[in-house]
């Protein structure tokens, strides 16, 4: 992309190109003009066969499910992922696979829920290139692409076989003499997030942890956002120490409700368990995880009709209840 | 009062947290334990998740460790950057790790079963945040069944460190000094490791447990305390506000056998 010369790695999916990115953000289209549109839409413009993705959320917590979905109904192919704690969303994309490398921190679990079949079976076939991260490591690497440099130094991965099937190297601190790890900067291709609240322009809030997700927005090419809700332009303005995301991050913005099912988003829904569990068992054989996508992703149009699929309001309302900590038994 | 091996360990990890201290945990026993030593011990513990979730007042036990229950009236509502940077930075005292091989030196394996890396035969979630815990917090704990399966000569792949190769290991691969494996609390005992050599070491056996049944259950070579005491069992105290304040649910508790 410029003429930095980038030292060559095959296990360094993306490379630290930070001039490289400066020209790109520089001719990215900047104005704050209204973004909004539909998920079909966003990701036969926005993703492309190839191309390396990264996930906000935390696995199976404000995950941009209806995005994921979308992916795997394009049938995208080849994709790279960023495994930071990827959960529910690469078994979505495990299922329809979408991705052949993989930077990983967290992958193929669902925390204490189980194993997905499916991930697994993606990296013990060896279809799946692997190359070995940390959650604080993939983190650290959109923070430094997010403030443009190329590196960001740390004390971590040193001396494991995490570091031997790594990507990094490590140097010497030029002040203290210490051995560090240089996490190379990591530029995704795309990134796509699920927030609270946005505005048409693409100015976003969340409530609660933010992850890593201010700086892989930050961090990438392009950016879908889906919202749980879209607000007045006046009303971001009105709260603005709650904006995380600028408009000039965002490439596309569609309004989702309930967007992270079967997720837990918070203050709005907890996580759908038993949707999840229904997740886990479909992948026990190949013939009924086929029935099962073919039922929930292949065989609706969008999102909405999923939602209606898996139960509707009223399991929403209960997901609600359930996130408010109301039991209506007592 | 009879207990199950899940009580007896979470009972023991939450001795193990000092009053006013920082401690990072994940879902599951960790998770209990700081929550009894906050209702016990500690009552000033302050937990964090990597997540972001800082100082929460757990109003249950959390499914995912990124989950909204994690940052339930919490201090602050943070980032996984912001809670990894505090451990960096040398503020954060424990953490809690699993995984499913171990060796003497405390280093864990949490990647993969086999040997080619590139076709496990296994493949297991990997880090997630367990290589930067147990590189960054000062003290690291691990609560586990113990079997010869998991407690190994060799880990199939080494995916956060303990004391690496033994003494200095730790500190020439270029992490930070004065950190490392603290405790490691079993079904059959509880371990600490041997200051000269960094080796694991048995401290207590657990009530009923024989010192030939922990050899039988471990592949290398233990150490032995000079003085080997018997566990202090979980009291019923304990072992009340762990079912009825801590896990009453029992998603936690009911796990064992």
């Amino acid at each position: 992309m410029t003429n930095l010369k980038i030292k060559d790695n095959p296990d360094l999916f993306v490379k630290p190109d930070v001039n490289g990115m400066r020209e790109y953000f520089r001719n990215k289209p900047l104005k704050m003009v209204n973004k909004v549109t539909t998920v079909k839409e966003a990701v036969e413009k926005y993703v492309k066969d190839g191309d390396y993705l990264g996930v906000g959320g935390f696995g199976a917590s404000r995950i941009p499910a209806a995005v994921l979905h979308e992916i795997v109904r394009q049938k995208k192919k080849n994709l790279g992922l960023s495994g930071h704690t990827a959960t529910h969303d690469m078994q979505i994309l495990a299922a329809g696979d979408c991705f052949n490398r993989c930077d990983i921190a967290y992958v193929v679990g669902l925390e204490a829920r189980g194993l997905s079949k499916t991930s697994r079976k993606a990296f013990e076939s060896g279809k799946v290139k692997a190359v070995e991260w940390s959650n604080a490591a993939l983190a650290w690497r959109y923070k430094a692409a997010a403030m443009g440099i190329p590196f960001m130094p740390s004390r971590i991965l040193l001396g494991t076989d995490t570091a031997k099937y790594s990507a990094f190297e490590t140097i010497t601190c030029p002040y203290t003499g210490m051995k560090l790890a240089a996490l190379p900067a990591l530029f995704p291709d795309i990134a796509i997030v699920h927030v609270h609240r946005a505005d048409v322009y693409g100015n976003c809030q969340v409530d609660g942890i933010m992850i890593s997700d201010s700086d892989l927005v930050r961090a990438s090419k392009r950016v879908i956002v889906t919202t749980e809700r879209l607000i007045p332009h006046e009303l971001i303005r009105e709260n603005s120490d709650r904006t995380v995301i600028p408009y000039f991050c965002v490439d596309a913005v569609i309004e989702v409700p309930y967007g992270s099912y079967p997720g837990n988003m918070a203050g709005e829904y907890f996580s759908d368990e038993d949707h999840l569990q229904e997740w886990l068992e479909a992948e026990k054989t190949d013939e009924s995880l086929k029935k099962f996508l073919d039922k929930y992703i292949y065989g609706v149009k969008d999102f909405n009709e999923y939602l209606y699929l898996c139960g509707g309001i009223e399991k929403l309302r209960k997901l609600r209840n359930q996130e408010y900590l109301i039991d209506t038994n007592k | 009062m009879s207990f199950n091996s899940m009580e007896l360990m979470i009972c023991l990890a939450a001795r193990n947290l000092e009053d006013n201290s920082i401690v990072v945990v994940g879902t599951g026993g960790p998770c209990a334990a700081a929550m009894l030593a906050q209702k016990t011990v500690a009552p000033n513990l302050n937990i964090l998740f990597e997540a972001g979730g800082l100082g929460p007042e757990l109003p249950s036990m959390p499914i995912s460790v990124g989950d909204s229950r994690t940052f339930h009236r919490a201090i602050a509502a943070t980032s996984m950057p912001e809670i990894m940077e505090t451990c960096q930075r040398g503020m954060v005292d424990y953490t809690f790790l699993g995984g499913a091989q171990l060796d003497m030196y405390g280093n864990i394996n949490s990647t993969m079963i086999g040997t080619d890396h590139s076709k496990p035969k296994v493949r297991m979630p990997g880090s997630g945040g367990a290589n930067d815990l147990g590189s960054l917090c000062w003290k690291t704990m691990v609560m586990t069944v113990h079997n010869a399966k998991r407690f190994v000569k060799k880990c199939d792949f080494i995916t956060t460190p303990g004391y690496l190769t033994g003494p200095g290991a730790r500190e020439a691969a270029g992490l930070p000094p004065g950190t490392g494996p603290f405790k490691v609390i079993t079904d059959l005992c509880v371990m600490g490791y041997d200051k000269d050599t960094c080796r694991m070491q048995v401290e207590s056996i657990h009530h009923g447990v024989t010192k030939q049944q922990i050899i039988e259950n471990t592949e290398f070579e233990l150490l032995w305390a000079k003085e080997i005491k018997e566990t202090a069992p979980p009291t019923e105290l304990e072992l009340k506000i762990l079912r009825e304040q801590v896990d009453p649910l029992n998603y936690v508790i009911g796990r064992a056998g």
